[in-house]
């Protein structure tokens, strides 16, 4: 499996182009808040998710269209769950920071920071218990590393030598708190290594770099069983925390320390990689895919008042 | 039939080892449940039989630990994670409220939590050793929570749990420990949702939940020989709760005590006696006391212990004034009144 840079271009567009084109809808009052972006992040779900395979399972954040959209999340269902539609990825119960899709491997997000990591973790105990010569993939920002249950899972992990790849998005903020408020020491990769994890920082927000870490990731723990292997990710977000704006200038992030990021957008330098007509055709298309969401999400009708009561427990 | 006594211990180890061998998902982990003495005795033996594979100890992290059961559920796992207090489960709030709770629903029913959280709780030990707080889980939609008060409904209740596909908190009680009674040897499953009538009677309905109902089944036995005929129900199960066997008993007694092993305040008593009064309204005058904790912190002291925790006594004598009248008395001999059966060991 080599790195495809036509899929890797298609997923960076679509995770971008969803976002850009939700905020628009979001301004327009047609999709409620809250809504997360992925803007300017998407790269880091891209790379890793172009390492995986389509029963590898990835566990992710409220922040998370562009790891839904990388594993293959269906991006119509995507749209009605954000719309609150019936037909929407959790039948509109779920909205924007609870996207699933079972089938391509995407379990269900959480909004609580950091609780997602143990769920993840147990869902690797699973897999290692059950023989399965799968991996799970576990994505969570910077603040998650603040809670305990960051800690107790990592400590867990690599007691049992379980299958799964945590991935720190490292996005330096908290809402608007950066990282050094926040934080003593910076390395968060440090911390995952003192629980005798592997760990590395990976930088400059490269879809390839992640690509090629996680491609051997994966191996190790498969081939190996070498147990968890921790990722940070330095990347960034360009847009607010919340909400479909950018947060520069009082009260928000001085632009100065985006631009940097936004003068190296990935999907530019991979689209650099293509022919202009490949590059082309794949626009055209995921456009048309855009489209058609979000005329399926208008169209679909709500759940019904006796929706409310479905689904409390399973049979 | 001859009658198979065990106890309530036991039918807990049996049930746990019936279905770990019926189901090679089912899987047993938290603090001590692979020591020799087997978690007070309630998992004695699952280690050898099934290996640490299966029957694990785990580090000291309610909540992540809570949270990594519930991911190996979503993988198809049926985790029985013990927390051998109920404190503990403080600690564990965030996973079984937040995503226990909800994931079905949140994630528009495509994943299932087939976990079984094992709680205890218990007189004495001081403030943070013997808190009921299963009052603090009821309130949320989503779990299901059962207080099993014999041996026979101790392993019903627990086959059901692991068979279920859903999340449940099943809390035993360490006085509840040492009682025996019959428990047939074949599995067997009790559905929730079903309150049992313990004893019939007229004047009077007596709610226990838990130890509590062994409670209320001794101030029965003191208010038979004052003439009062108690009728005891125990609900066993708190979400789904049976409040139709509740209410048929009080539309015959028009008074009803709900004892609770736990505070009366915004708990579970509160929510019987606000079901009845909503079923009744005006159509039928009822009395109803609630009967708990003291409402302070629980206290060491075993010269303090006596006022903070209901007892058969207590029980009898509010029960007494209800039926007779606010100047009823009642004589006790209040080593005759103790419960039938206490904790030996403590553990």
């Amino acid at each position: 499996m080599t790195f495809n840079k036509a899929k890797a271009y298609e997923l960076l567009y679509r995770a971008r182009r969803a976002d850009e084109v939700l905020a628009e809808i979001v301004k327009e009052g047609r999709i409620p808040l809250p809504i997360h972006l992925s803007i300017g992040q998407e790269a880091v779900s891209v790379g890793a998710c172009l390492a995986l395979k389509k029963d590898d399972v990835v566990f992710g954040t409220y922040r998370g269209h562009a790891l839904y959209i990388a594993k293959g999340g269906n991006l119509k269902k995507m749209f009605a769950e954000l719309y609150g539609k019936a037909t929407g990825c959790a039948k509109g119960k779920g909205g924007s920071m609870h996207l699933i899709d079972i089938r391509a491997g995407v379990m269900g997000m959480s909004a609580i920071v950091g609780t997602g990591i143990p769920n993840a973790t147990g869902y690797a105990l699973g897999m290692q218990y059950q023989k399965k010569k799968k991996v799970v993939v576990n994505f969570f920002g910077d603040g998650a590393t603040e809670e305990g249950a960051f800690h107790e899972s990592l400590n867990f992990a690599a007691l049992k030598k379980l299958p799964i790849i945590y991935i720190c998005e490292n996005n330096r903020y908290a809402i608007s708190t950066h990282q050094s408020v926040r934080q003593p020491e910076l390395n968060i990769a440090g911390r995952a290594r003192s629980y005798g994890i592997k760990s590395k920082v990976i930088r400059g927000n490269s879809t390839l770099a992640i690509y090629q870490e996680i491609k051997k990731a994966r191996e190790e723990i498969l081939k190996r069983g070498s147990g968890p292997i921790f990722f940070e990710c330095l990347t960034c977000r360009w847009r607010q925390h919340l909400g479909p704006n950018d947060d520069f200038g009082p009260g928000g992030r001085d632009i100065k320390e985006v631009e940097p990021w936004i003068k190296n957008d990935e999907l530019l330098r991979v689209g650099h990689l293509l022919s202009r007509k490949a590059k082309k055709n794949i626009e055209t298309k995921v456009e048309a895919e855009i489209k058609d969401a979000i005329l399926f999400a208008e169209k679909s009708r709500y759940p019904a008042p006796k929706d409310l009561w479905a689904d409390v427990f399973a049979p | 039939m001859k009658q198979r006594i065990i106890s309530y211990t036991e039918a807990i180890c049996e049930a746990t080892e019936q279905e770990m061998a019926r189901d090679s998902s089912v899987i047993l982990l938290g603090q001590g449940v692979d020591y020799d003495r087997g978690l007070l005795g309630t998992t004695k033996g699952l280690v050898n039989k099934f290996g640490s594979k299966r029957v694990f100890d785990t580090p000291l992290s309610e909540d992540g630990m809570t949270g990594i059961s519930i991911g190996a559920a979503l993988a198809g796992l049926r985790p029985v994670h013990t927390h051998v207090r109920m404190e503990f489960l403080i600690l564990a709030m965030n996973q079984l409220i937040n995503i226990a709770a909800k994931a079905r629903y949140m994630y528009g029913g495509a994943v299932t939590v087939p976990i079984v959280i094992r709680t205890l709780i218990g007189d004495g030990w001081g403030a943070q050793h013997s808190q009921g707080l299963h009052s603090l889980f009821a309130n949320i939609p989503g779990l299901k929570i059962v207080m099993p008060s014999t041996p026979y409904e101790a392993k019903g209740f627990l086959i059901q749990a692991i068979r279920d596909n859903n999340p449940v908190i099943f809390i035993e009680h360490f006085k509840l420990y040492a009682e025996k009674g019959h428990v047939p040897k074949k599995p067997y499953v009790i559905p929730f949702g079903k309150a049992v009538v313990r004893k019939k009677g007229n004047d009077i309905t007596l709610v226990g939940l838990s130890w509590m109902n062994v409670e209320c089944q001794n101030a029965a036995r003191h208010l038979e020989k004052t003439g009062v005929s108690a009728e005891i129900i125990d609900p066993l199960s708190l979400n789904p709760l049976d409040i139709n066997t509740i209410i048929k008993s009080v539309e015959k007694t028009g008074k009803l005590i709900v004892v609770d092993a736990a505070w009366t305040s915004c708990g579970f008593s509160a929510e019987i006696v606000a079901r009845v009064a909503e079923h009744f309204r005006t159509r039928k005058k009822i009395l109803a006391e609630r009967i708990g904790f003291a409402p302070v912190p629980s206290p060491n002291s075993p010269a303090l212990e006596k006022y903070f925790y209901p007892n058969a006594e207590k029980i009898a004598r509010v029960a007494l004034k209800m039926v007779r009248g606010k100047t009823a008395k009642m004589s006790f001999a209040a080593d005759k009144l103790d419960s039938k059966s206490g904790m030996t060991e403590k553990v």
